[in-house]
């Protein structure tokens, strides 16, 4: 499969990138490392007029540590992300889940900006991100503005980036020191969950203290399981506590049904998978 | 179109390409380098895996655009003064193929895995290699044959 006819630039700043997406609006597509991009360029599913590739644009990768928080610009990899120890110390949840994100090979070349960017439900950085209450830097030709995680997804592949816009880095909150966990429920390896949910959790002496609980595919966007998370704070990090509050992680989500399963089997999911994952913050 | 240079198992390369063509079509079509197979076309089953700049990558899932300036290295690209690499050898000596469609992949993908991680259990292999699909079910002589090249290299080999 090849992809429709399209234009390509390779600008090397962000303001030459900005530039291009304000002369051609919704003609462009920007691509980041392309693993997502390409197979919907390859199927069809989108023929951009000109494609403008962010591969040469020096300084928007890696992570900084900036005090109660890391900056990590969108063109970090998740090979990047895996084997960073700041993110393992400071943001242990976006190592669990980036581990389970596609395979060895799109994680050398998928980016932490363009897979959020990019905003598929079933994408497995965005409930961790949305755990962890990110906040997203956004590039426009006015300048630059930070979005909150809970304002940045939007609906199904749609964000809180404009046209005519750059995700250009997204900040980390700091939370040293929390357990963390992602249980990500599959058919067959290296693909996109059915259901996966991120939590990350505070204990001192077997009892949590804070609790944030991301859940991946139960909507259009990434969702937090506030509920869970509020029946948690407080509690004894037991089987029994954990499952109890655990049963209320689907309240309030309306999840797709597929050929992977139906929306019923997924509310399911996500009280065993977040029973699952939380026992395991607090655990490790 | 657009102008690309690149490396490509140690030569250098100079073409005028379509934005829109992918780096296994170049390396296939262009170059002649039929070696790097397309399997599925929908990168899941890394039958295409080559290494940019020393990583893994399904070659159908980057842009020939992106790689330019880039060195490639493919499955022809591996063997050194006729000899075949330590897990080219190990996949010939553990018969780690049936058809053989999937192993120009498999070989790229256990190199740069043992690269990372020179002496992976055999879960690490597994992992290692979800990326790849063999659709012989061949995987056991796969991971054998990863398992012994990481062997032969700790006893002094080069893989």
């Amino acid at each position: 499969m090849i992809p429709a006819q399209f234009d390509y630039a390779a600008p090397t700043s962000v303001e030459e990138a900005l530039a291009l997406l304000a002369e051609h609006g919704d003609e462009a597509k920007v691509i980041a490392g392309g693993q997502s991009l390409l197979p919907v360029l390859r199927m069809r599913l989108n023929a951009p007029g000109i494609v403008v590739d962010l591969g040469r644009i020096e300084g928007l990768s890696g992570v900084r540590d900036d005090g109660d928080v890391l900056t990590v610009g969108a063109m970090t990899t998740h090979a990047e992300m895996l084997g960073n120890p700041l993110v393992a110390e400071h943001a242990a949840l976006v190592t669990k889940a980036v581990h389970h994100l596609a395979d060895a090979q799109i994680r050398h070349r998928g980016t932490f900006g363009g897979a959020l960017a990019h905003a598929d439900p079933a994408g497995d950085m965005g409930a961790p991100a949305l755990a962890l209450d990110a906040e997203f830097v956004i590039a426009g030709q006015s300048g630059v503005r930070t979005v909150p995680a809970s304002d940045f997804f939007v609906d199904l592949f749609e964000t809180a980036i404009g046209e005519d816009e750059l995700l250009v880095g997204v900040r980390l909150p700091k939370h040293t020191g929390w357990g963390a966990h992602y249980e990500k429920f599959v058919r067959v390896a290296h693909q996109w969950p059915i259901v996966a949910v991120a939590a990350t959790v505070k204990a001192e002496g077997g009892t949590i203290t804070e609790a944030r609980v991301g859940l991946t595919n139960m909507g259009s966007t990434p969702l937090r399981a506030t509920a869970v998370e509020q029946a948690l704070t407080g509690q004894p990090a037991t089987e029994e506590t954990v499952r109890a509050a655990a049963a209320s992680a689907a309240d309030g989500t309306a999840p797709p049904s597929d050929l992977n399963g139906d929306s019923d089997y997924r509310r399911h999911l996500a009280t065993v998978l977040t029973r699952r994952a939380v026992l395991a913050a607090a655990g490790g | 179109m657009t102008r690309i240079n690149l490396t490509v198992d140690g030569a250098k390369v100079s073409d005028d390409v379509e934005p829109r063509t992918l780096l296994v079509h170049y390396l296939r079509e262009t170059l002649g380098k039929t070696g790097t197979v397309v399997g599925c076309d929908t990168s899941n089953c890394g039958a295409c895996t080559v290494h940019l700049d020393g990583k893994s990558v399904k070659s159908c899932n980057v842009l020939a655009v992106q790689a330019d300036g880039a060195d490639v290295t493919t499955i022809e690209g591996l063997a050194q003064d006729g000899e075949l690499h330590p897990v080219q050898a190990a996949f010939h000596e553990c018969h780690a193929l049936q058809c053989g469609y999937c192993t120009p992949g498999m070989i790229m993908q256990s190199v740069d895995l043992l690269k990372d991680n020179p002496n992976p259990s055999e879960d690490e292999i597994r992992v290692g290699l979800e990326g790849n699909l063999c659709r012989c079910t061949g995987y056991h002589n796969i991971v054998r044959a990863v398992q012994t090249a990481a062997a032969g290299a700790s006893e002094g080999g080069q893989a």
